[in-house]
């Protein structure tokens, strides 16, 4: 729980943004003091660029890669607009639930269904595979960012090889949080962002496999091996690098899975009409997708924070505003089951404490919104 | 029970204690009535409904959702700190406000698209929204006054005669104004504007609003001409007489008792006097012209009367002054209620130039006591 001069709170949105984790704080500070551009010759440059080299072999780890293939953007959809555009000429399929900086870089790309559950089908993605003519690009994500539910990443790798795809995974939401291994996946291209791990907001990287030629989106410089020009966010990706071997060592941190399994349980007995979307399909232990029909997910959202407790509903544009979840109507959820749910997402600082307040806020909002509750 | 007065919005309790919503259009009345609940100690929630695509409306796709106003609105709620909220209402809207602003133009109407956003997505919608968030009342910034009778709450006009909006109001039901407050009803505009200054609102010296919200342009034409292909007819202008006297480009360039812009060339009747719009007629896509003598009417047959007065009975007719118009002044007048929302008003002096479309607002005194749609005229 965050203690602010606005009294408790409890932030459970971690899949918008995690809170920066101490020990990225600290190596971020230090690294505010570094003099230099890490192109420069001298020792003052040699200096930051060794800073700069540290955060790529501890992203490289994060990702089970080496640190040659790690390619710093200023965000995970840089790099996935990157991943999408980065491949001139090649047919584009991504799945319905992908995030949106995926779905606008490739806009007339091919959309791979998903089942109830939200899982994508990889069947229909051979099927897609075949009927197209040209090498194709496959863009699948690792973990849902609103349901948490995990995709079969290396089974749409395989699929997609055999058809001599390129594959990208979309990891952000995956780092960190569900074991992570690009070769093991399978797959050309892997997006990455700190501030979902408790980094630094506006840095993240897009993993591209050795000898994997991609066309950069920004040049005039020949940073990231002339993949990404300009000089290097130096505190972000120092950040980003502690982040990912925080994120790497998260032994000492709370189990996530158990207090997520524990703030669903507790959940639907205190309303049983509420539902757990992605339920039936193996998810991140860090999130809970939870429809409560009959209320906008977005009077939910504002009744909670009111109450101290930050969630979030569908995907909210830079004003703020609320659009129905593309991810759930893929699901095959009715409009009204779509609009009615949220997003509750755990982190490294979440503590039982967090689900008892988000409990307690939740069912006093549904029994004050929904009658046939409040005759429980 | 300790003796616990009742606070400044009416409740029992501690402003503190009190959730109050506000309607916050990004503009200085909104703004300044945030401001004054925040002051009092009120627990004030902001609300910005976004209600159609900004972008779009400037002809510039692909700008953000989010128009100056949202940021404005969101500014000022940082800057008064309270938590403030953007709601899509962008379907509902276009449902409910531009689809029949479209419409009646088309039935050869002039439309209040006002109006019905209040009657919808503002009072229906918002309302409800704010009682789903444990509000007590939803306050906005209109220059009304809510005053507490015998029989419950009325709704009376603003202060400042320049600015009251009743009659933009007309259609509040008794259970809506039970959840309303207006703040600034007793204030005048430059009182609101010195409190803007004094709250250090950047909004302070914003431009009142003058067009309707979704077409800033001013273009209601091209507005309808888009949302109804085909539906912008030419046609014939007639003369009373049975003359025709020139071609239009669509009956919705046109409104009751317009004289200026009729395209005839400055022709005149037979007496040399100016010709009015005295009808428009969408069957036949006619503007129909006449000396101004030809508009006066007597009889206003109005339809959805959304009555809040005392109790009438079925044939009692009661004497009041309406307003025909936003911009004109009250002209005295009986009503009667019919059935199924029905009305009937006459007028004391026959009036000149009521289009159907607008508003009928009925008001005794100060107070508003209804007021329906005009879906006709007779001249006794």
């Amino acid at each position: 729980m965050t203690v602010t001069a606005a009294g408790r709170r409890s932030y459970l949105d971690h899949n918008a943004s995690s809170p920066l984790r101490p020990s990225v704080r600290g190596a971020m500070a230090e690294a505010l003091d570094l003099i230099g551009n890490p192109s420069s010759v001298h020792a003052d440059g040699r200096a930051v660029r060794r800073a700069v080299d540290e955060a790529r072999r501890q992203v490289a780890r994060l990702a089970g890669v080496s640190a040659a293939e790690v390619l710093f953007t200023a965000g995970g959809t840089e790099a996935n607009n990157l991943a999408l555009r980065g491949f001139a000429g090649r047919r584009l399929i991504v799945s319905a639930v992908e995030h949106e900086s995926v779905l606008a870089a490739a806009p007339a790309a091919a959309r791979i269904p998903v089942d109830r559950n939200g899982v994508v089908d990889a069947d229909a993605l051979d099927r897609l595979l075949a009927a197209g003519d040209g090498p194709a690009l496959v863009s699948v994500m690792l973990v849902n960012n609103e349901t948490g539910v995990i995709q079969p990443v290396a089974e749409v790798a395989r699929i997609a090889r055999a058809h001599g795809a390129i594959v990208h995974c979309d990891a952000v939401q995956g780092a960190g949080r569900v074991p992570l291994d690009r070769a093991a996946l399978g797959v050309d291209l892997l997006s990455l962002s700190a501030h979902k791990l408790g980094g630094p907001a506006g840095c993240g990287a897009l993993v591209v496999a050795e000898g994997c030629h991609i066309e950069p989106l920004i040049r005039g410089g020949g940073q990231e091996r002339w993949r990404r020009a300009g000089t290097e966010n130096i505190v972000g990706i120092v950040g980003f690098g502690a982040a990912a071997a925080a994120a790497l060592d998260d032994r000492t941190g709370p189990d996530l899975t158990a207090l997520r399994d524990d703030l669903e349980r507790r959940a639907l007995a205190a309303v049983p009409l509420a539902r757990v979307m992605g339920a039936g399909a193996a998810r991140a232990g860090n999130v809970a997708c939870l429809a409560l029909p009959g209320v906008a997910g977005e009077t939910q959202v504002m009744a909670l924070d009111l109450a101290g407790v930050s969630v979030s509903a569908g995907a909210a544009c830079s004003s703020g505003k609320v659009r129905p979840s593309h991810v759930l109507e893929a699901m095959g959820e009715s409009a009204d089951v779509a609009g009615a749910a949220i997003r509750v997402s755990l982190g490294w600082n979440t503590t039982a404490a967090d689900i008892d307040r988000f409990l307690a806020a939740w069912t006093a909002m549904a029994r004050r919104l929904v009658p046939s509750v409040a005759a429980v | 029970m300790s003796d616990i007065g009742l606070n400044s919005l009416g409740f029992p309790k501690a402003p503190q204690d009190t959730r109050v919503v506000v309607a916050m259009s990004g503009g200085v009345d909104s703004s300044v009535t945030a401001a004054l609940l925040r002051e009092e100690g009120y627990d004030v929630v902001g609300i910005t409904l976004q209600l159609y695509d900004h972008g779009l409306a400037v002809q510039r796709p692909g700008t953000c959702c989010a128009g100056q106003d949202i940021y404005d609105a969101r500014q000022v709620a940082d800057r008064i700190g309270i938590p403030h909220y953007v709601l899509d209402y962008e379907s509902r809207f276009g449902q409910e406000v531009i689809e029949d602003f479209a419409d009646t133009y088309l039935r050869g109407e002039t439309p209040i698209p006002c109006v019905r956003c209040n009657q919808t997505v503002k009072f229906r919608d918002l309302l409800s929204t704010a009682r789903d968030l444990g509000a007590e009342a939803l306050a906005t910034g209109h220059y009304v006054r809510r005053v507490m009778g015998a029989g419950g709450p009325e709704l009376h006009r603003g202060a400042d005669p320049g600015r009251d909006q009743s009659y933009f109001l007309f259609a509040t039901t008794r259970e809506q104004l039970d959840f309303l407050r207006f703040p600034l009803g007793g204030l005048p505009k430059s009182e609101t504007r010195a409190l803007a200054e004094r709250f250090g609102l950047a909004v302070a010296d914003k431009p009142d609003s003058q067009d309707i919200c979704f077409v800033p342009n001013g273009s209601y034409a091209d507005l309808v001409a888009k949302l109804r292909p085909g539906g912008v007819e030419p046609g014939d202008i007639v003369h009373l007489d049975g003359r025709v006297l020139g071609r239009h480009d669509g009956i919705i360039h046109y409104t009751v008792g317009q004289r200026k812009g009729l395209g005839i060339g400055g022709q005149k009747g037979d007496g040399g006097e100016p010709l009015y719009v005295i009808r428009l007629d969408a069957a036949t896509c006619r503007v129909i012209v006449g000396p101004r003598e030809a508009l006066g009417r007597r009889r206003v047959l109005v339809r959805d009367m959304n009555w809040i007065g005392p109790a009438l009975a079925a044939d009692e007719g009661l004497p009041v002054s309406v307003k025909l118009r936003s911009a004109q002044p009250a002209a005295a007048a009986a009503v009667r209620l019919g059935t199924g929302g029905a009305a009937e008003v006459v007028l004391d002096q026959p009036h000149y130039g009521i289009a159907p479309g607008q508003a009928c607002v009925v008001y005794q005194g100060d107070r508003m006591l209804g007021g329906g749609w005009i879906t006709g005229t007779q001249t006794e």
